[in-house]
């Protein structure tokens, strides 16, 4: 009986031991040698993977950081700190990224750009709102004010104002590019802070065609061209388009005149805040309208 | 090939039943809309390359005459529908919701509008010489998606074309134009058939008619032997959507065209009824494509007709003219109400895939609240092409592009069947439409 146990005993230790050989030898003939400063790095990454350095999470671009193949300071949510503490903990150079935040092109919110039907649907978004006919304003390139770009946000750095505008907060976006996805329109755009000459509309129409259709639309004039310096600012397909390669060129004068508001000198964020305050960090949910709450199935 | 129960009638597999409200306008004869005094023509108007515009601002051009040229091979003529002279060439509001490039033309007031055009005898023709005929006289299929008939008419090397189809489904509910262009225009039909047929050379042709227009049946059978060609009159039965070409030949072949393929794929060549029309007054008067028959229908409106309207009509021109809107608010559909366009804006201009102008009250639309789904079935029972639409629905919610790609929806054709018979009201072709701009999206980069 107790032999019959023993057996047993001996049967198992047996395997365990041979087993314990094969892992020992596997792990001797193929391991991988695997850079022990990858995992340091990604621990001092914030986790975010948000894409904003344009890798495929913050492991990869751990990779590519003690690779040497980015600079640390591609991590645009890490905090000034943050990378430094990795550059000297790799002993690399922080490298010097300039600050780029999410711009959007349309100053047209529900009272200065009309629609011309209701949207009566269920599918409350911007998406669903473009597939119909192109969305309900009378402008086919402005901002249809449903906020799937809020949505979208993982930093809760942006907030639908109430002329139904998206108002980005700049301290708080990364510029990650998720609302440049989310948006049909195509209205947002990556911008360092450091150009601050923007025409916010998109419209291709001219004169009063253009403001027939919202009253802050670049009507095409060329005031903007003529008070700008030489080459600055040029109209193309009835827009004024700002070359940003004579950046350093730019002057707010150049707005002044501009009778539609559609070319501004941004210092800080566009358009107004929400009045309501935003919603506590981490819980991003849609501007509250009642009947967006009634039709939660589709958000 | 799969009976109904009730009747011997052929049709495809699942598909819906809508109410028809063709009664409104199944037996109002074909009227010509009066000349109005502008008329914009998208540039756009066909699937494929938009049209190089050859006129100038200020420059006078006579009903028929060519105002843009193909710009390239999947891509068709513009003819100006009116005497007149080119108002402008700027970007005008098309029917599908963007802004695009179009030509205005204003109509001579003292001009008598008399054509003067020479027919073009298709008997000494070349098949690439055909081909190159139809292609610059503007045609398009007249169906709805307007995809260049050219196109579909130049068979690729080492595909043959064994059954030429014509489409009279003409299954979208309110929507008699195609019916009374089968009626009245009988000959034409025919005979546009017959050019068509002289160049592809089909074993056999076949005319699908569904049950609900026995007029037409009976007249076609009857024109086709009094003009002695072999046309097979196929009357399907009542279904919807009938009249989608994989459903027409899955009905009368009973042969099931593989995913991501085309009907000639398996040697079918499918064409409206209307171009053929157009086809035969384009061959034997000469006449381009620049005017087509649309149904202008709905209860909201005060006189339902059938319109023959010269191409870039504004379709506001076009609703006065058939005694205006009752209604302060209907919804304005371009096409049928199961896959027609919805519109913000009345002063877009008829094109040429315009099939019919709808204004709907809110008796006929269905505005339900959304709930969940509650995995019913019904939406797969309803798909025509056997697709999982309450699956796709979830993926599009959930943002899954991926997925939706996998389970095939790029197969779909967006016949709203699913959508009218869930229960919920859950918007499922809105849904499929923002997964295939994201797909499109997602690829174009």
């Amino acid at each position: 009986m107790f032999s019959e146990f023993l057996i047993g005993v001996g049967i198992l230790v047996l395997l365990g031991l041979f087993f314990a050989v094969v892992i020992a030898v596997a792990y001797k003939k193929l391991r991988v040698y695997e850079d022990p400063r990858i995992d340091q790095v990604e621990e001092m990454l914030p986790h975010a993977n948000c894409g904003a350095c344009g890798q495929p999470g913050c492991r990869a671009f751990a990779e590519k950081v003690v690779g040497n193949e980015l600079s640390p300071s591609k991590c645009t949510v890490s905090s000034p700190e943050g990378v430094k503490r990795i550059a000297e903990y790799l002993g690399v150079d922080a490298g010097s990224e300039e600050k780029r935040i999410a711009r959007v092109l349309c100053a047209g919110g529900k009272s200065e750009a009309h629609n011309l039907a209701d949207y009566k649907g269920t599918m409350r978004t911007c998406r669903g709102e473009s597939v119909v006919n192109g969305g309900p304003k009378a402008c086919s390139w402005g901002c249809l004010g449903l906020g799937d770009c809020e949505v979208a946000c993982d930093f809760d750095a942006l907030h639908m104002n109430e002329d139904g505008l998206p108002v980005v907060i700049p301290d708080l976006c990364v510029a990650c590019g998720d609302c440049v996805e989310a948006c049909p329109k195509g209205l947002f755009e990556l911008m360092p802070v450091s150009q601050k000459l923007i025409v916010q509309c998109k419209s291709q129409l001219e004169g009063d065609l253009a403001l027939s259709k919202c009253s802050v639309a670049c009507t095409a004039c060329g005031r903007c061209v003529a008070d700008g310096a030489p080459g600055l600012i040029e109209i193309k397909n009835n827009l004024a388009v700002v070359n940003y390669e004579l950046n350093n060129l730019a002057i707010a004068d150049a707005t002044r005149r501009c009778p539609t508001d559609a070319i501004i000198w941004l210092e800080g964020a566009q358009f107004k805040p929400p009045q309501i305050s935003p919603l506590p960090l981490g819980k991003v949910e849609r501007y509250p309208i009642e009947e967006d709450l009634e039709n939660r199935y589709w958000q | 090939m799969s009976t109904s129960l009730i009747g011997s009638l052929q049709t495809f597999p699942h598909g819906v039943h809508p109410e028809e409200y063709k009664e409104l306008s199944c037996n109002r004869r074909i009227e010509r809309m009066p000349f109005v005094e502008l008329y914009t023509l998208p540039l756009s108007q066909h699937i494929g390359a938009p049209s190089k515009v050859v006129v100038k601002e200020g420059q006078k051009v006579r009903r028929g005459e060519m105002i843009a040229e193909p710009g390239g091979f999947v891509s068709v003529g513009l003819h100006s529908p009116v005497d007149g002279v080119v108002h402008a060439i700027d970007l005008f509001d098309h029917p599908n919701g963007q802004v695009l490039p179009a030509i205005q033309i204003r109509t001579d007031r003292f001009s008598t509008q008399q054509l003067q055009l020479k027919p073009v005898p298709p008997e000494e023709m070349t098949t690439a010489g055909f081909i190159k005929a139809v292609q610059w006289s503007g045609m398009v299929g007249m169906g709805g998606a307007a995809f260049p008939a050219h196109v579909k008419f130049s068979i690729p090397e080492g595909k043959t074309c064994k059954h030429l189809m014509l489409n009279g489904c003409e299954c979208e509910p309110f929507l008699t134009c195609d019916h009374r262009v089968m009626v009245e225009y009988a000959e034409e039909l025919i005979d546009g058939t017959r050019i068509l047929a002289r160049f592809v050379k089909p074993e056999k042709v076949y005319i699908a008619i569904e049950a609900n227009k026995p007029d037409a049946i009976t007249l076609i059978r009857e024109k086709a032997a009094e003009m002695d060609f072999a046309i097979e009159v196929v009357p399907l039965e009542v279904k919807y959507p009938q009249g989608a070409e994989k459903m027409m030949i899955s009905a009368i072949l009973g042969e099931e065209v593989p995913s991501g393929k085309l009907p000639l794929d398996v040697g079918v060549l499918v064409s409206n009824v209307g171009t053929a029309v157009a086809m035969s007054q384009y061959f034997r008067q000469g006449l381009p494509l620049i005017e087509r028959v649309i149904t202008v229908s709905g209860t909201a409106l005060k006189r339902p007709s059938n319109m023959l309207v010269p191409i870039g009509t504004p379709m506001r021109d076009v609703v006065d003219y058939c005694g205006g809107i009752t209604v302060p608010s209907p919804r304005i559909l371009l096409g049928g109400p199961m896959m027609g366009m919805v519109q913000k804006n009345l002063d877009v201009p008829v094109v040429k895939g315009t099939s019919g102008i709808l204004a709907l009250t809110d008796h006929e639309v269905r505005d339900l609240d959304t709930y969940s789904c509650i995995r019913c079935g019904r939406c797969l029972d309803a798909c025509p092409l056997f697709l999982n639409p309450a699956l796709l629905g979830m993926l599009s919610r959930k943002g899954l592009w991926e997925e939706m790609e996998e389970n095939h929806i790029m197969d779909c054709f967006e016949c709203a069947s699913c959508s009218f018979v869930c229960p919920s009201g859950i918007p499922l072709v809105q849904s499929f439409r923002v997964g295939k701009a994201m797909i499109r999206e997602r690829k174009a980069k």
